[in-house]
């Protein structure tokens, strides 16, 4: 579905070059949700970017479904990790929610039906008529969620899209996401920062080393496909799973060339992906 | 703030010139200072009376379709060249030189151009209003955000969409900046444009009853124009809040918080 191949991107500043990634190979298949965790400024969003089409990779191609990306692609969703400056500020939240449907060339009653859902799935159904300004950032937030789900698409990225929330918030959010993929069997491929998110929601983690970013481990998350806020967390797989992420990315780079952890499941080249990174110097 | 309050801030000052006006002129005996309640007089026989038909509404008539015509070519072209760098690099030299030269020396050669009539009236009008608002345009096209800018891509939102959803919008404070510095241009080429070669207007009249002596007249004519003046600034601003009342909210938002 899709396929991350080579990608490197170098950022060329006024005397000034980044090399924010280095060589990021992976794959995602279709209906899968993967979630990406690294440390800040590791190129999540550069990578998102490039596979949403926003940015050409410096080396390297995206496909999906077999097709290279070049220019944002049918079917596809992204919420931003800036969420306050996403949503049109002229707009009121309906507004903001049914443009993309417009553009998709919905009829009005299909177009009225999603907004409705899908406001009301992120709990804001009250909200219609209010400006994106008028709103809390978590429920600005929101809004760029119902956005992306409104739209059906094929494949979801969201770049850290529960920062600004608050506890309570997010995992009504998380368990949103998981209702969601789970509905829809949407492709999605989720940035965050926070690796017990990443290993609530994901079927898998994509652990980033941090910059010039490379794929330090693919990670199977073998919970149970019923995850649930109380139970998931407090299992005690949950918790191997979610020291071994923090101890990939707490690793210095040196020796992250061997997967670690007694009881982990690395993914090596199985039916689902690439294996780890192990290219390191 | 009450209505009553407002009333009072918005009038009391001009009120209370106009006493101070009408009381210090009020035994004037100089043939060039008349007292107020003559010019008044004057306002409302002459600028009220006949010149109303014959000469307020054409100047404002010409006014308004200088200014449309303006706003129309330098929205456009504001978005040709905000959106794109090549357009810019290539049009900006012969722009600021254009922009530098003050439109009232562009009126005799207009003249020679396109004649005495109106059409010539109304292109000094546009030419010398579009700047402000051209380069306002172009500075709110640039502007856009870059977050906003990658939503309608992922979205797919291209061509005239993207205009109409995205670009317009997102520029449409600064240049409802350029369309306000534009109507006060507008408004002194209108009278400028007059002054050569015209047979009628407030331009044109004021400077006839000056000519002939007819002082309280000039007067009011001077009055008449700032009225005009404060009318359509008025309006402006009608229109100016309904359009960005979004834009003022998001203000007020971003400051308290
Ligand atoms: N437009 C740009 N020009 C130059 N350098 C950039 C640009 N965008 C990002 N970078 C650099 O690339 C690196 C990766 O940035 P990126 O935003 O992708 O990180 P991130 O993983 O999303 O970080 P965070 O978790 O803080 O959001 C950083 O070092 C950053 O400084
Ligand atoms: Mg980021």
């Amino acid at each position: 579905m899709l396929d991350v191949r080579g990608i490197k991107k170098v950022y060329e500043g006024k005397g000034r070059t980044v090399e924010a990634v280095r060589d990021l190979t992976f794959t995602v298949d279709q209906g899968e949700m993967v979630c990406i965790v690294g440390p800040s400024g590791s190129g999540k969003t550069t990578l998102l970017k490039i596979m949403s089409g926003l940015l050409d990779p410096t080396a390297g191609e995206v496909l999906i479904e077999g097709k290279k990306v070049d220019g944002p692609p049918p079917g596809m969703a992204v919420v931003f990790q800036e969420y306050g400056r996403s949503l049109f500020p002229w707009m009121t939240v309906r507004e903001n929610v049914e443009l993309p449907l417009k553009q998709k060339k919905l009829p009005n009653a299909r177009r009225k039906e999603l907004v409705d859902e899908s406001l009301s799935a992120v709990g804001l159904a009250e909200a219609h008529t209010a400006y994106p300004w008028q709103l809390s950032g978590g429920m600005q937030q929101r809004v760029a969620i119902a956005r992306a789900v409104a739209y059906e698409p094929q494949v979801l990225l969201m770049d850290e899209p529960f920062a600004a929330v608050d506890a309570q918030t997010r995992a009504d959010l998380e368990d949103l996401i998981r209702d969601i993929w789970h509905r829809f069997q949407v492709t999605t491929l989720f940035v965050t920062h926070d690796i017990d998110e990443a290993v609530y929601l994901g079927q898998r983690v994509l652990i980033l080393s941090s910059s010039p970013t490379v794929v330090r481990q693919d990670l199977a998350i073998d919970l149970p496909d019923e995850r649930d806020q109380l139970n998931t967390r407090s299992s005690p797989r949950f918790a191997e799973l979610r020291a071994q992420v923090y101890s990939q990315i707490h690793r210095p780079k040196a020796d992250a060339a061997e997967p670690v952890g007694a009881g982990a499941t690395a993914v090596d080249g199985g039916a689902s992906g690439y294996g780890a990174a192990p290219d390191l110097p | 703030m009450s209505i009553v309050r407002r009333l009072g801030l918005t009038f009391g000052l001009p009120i209370i010139l106009l006493a101070a006006w009408w009381f210090a002129s009020a035994n004037s005996t100089d043939f060039f200072f008349p007292p107020l309640s003559e010019i008044l007089t004057a306002l409302k026989d002459e600028w009220f009376g006949p010149r109303l038909l014959a000469d307020v509404v054409p100047s404002v008539l010409r006014l308004l379709a200088g200014y449309a015509v303006a706003v129309v070519v330098a929205v456009t072209l504001g978005v040709v060249i905000g959106t794109s760098r090549t357009v810019r690099a290539t049009l900006e030299p012969v722009l600021e030189f254009f922009r530098a030269i003050p439109p009232p020396v562009l009126v005799p050669i207009f003249l020679l151009l396109f004649g005495i009539g109106d059409g010539m009236k109304i292109i000094v009008i546009a030419f010398g209003c579009m700047w402000p608002i051209l380069l306002n345009t172009v500075e709110g096209v640039r502007a856009v955000d870059s977050v906003l800018s990658d939503t309608a891509r992922t979205y797919r939102i291209t061509g005239t969409a993207r205009l109409r959803t995205l670009v317009l919008p997102a520029a449409s404070p600064q240049i409802y900046a350029g369309l306000r510095q534009g109507l006060s241009v507008a408004i002194i080429l209108m009278v400028i444009s007059e002054l050569f070669a015209a047979s009628n207007g407030l331009g044109f009249a004021v400077v006839q009853a000056q000519r002939s002596f007819a002082i309280a007249e000039t007067w009011a004519g001077m009055l008449m124009l700032g009225l005009l003046g404060f009318l359509l600034a008025m309006l402006f601003k009608l229109v100016e809040n309904r359009q960005l009342a979004w834009y003022h909210g998001l203000r007020r938002a971003q400051r308290s918080s």
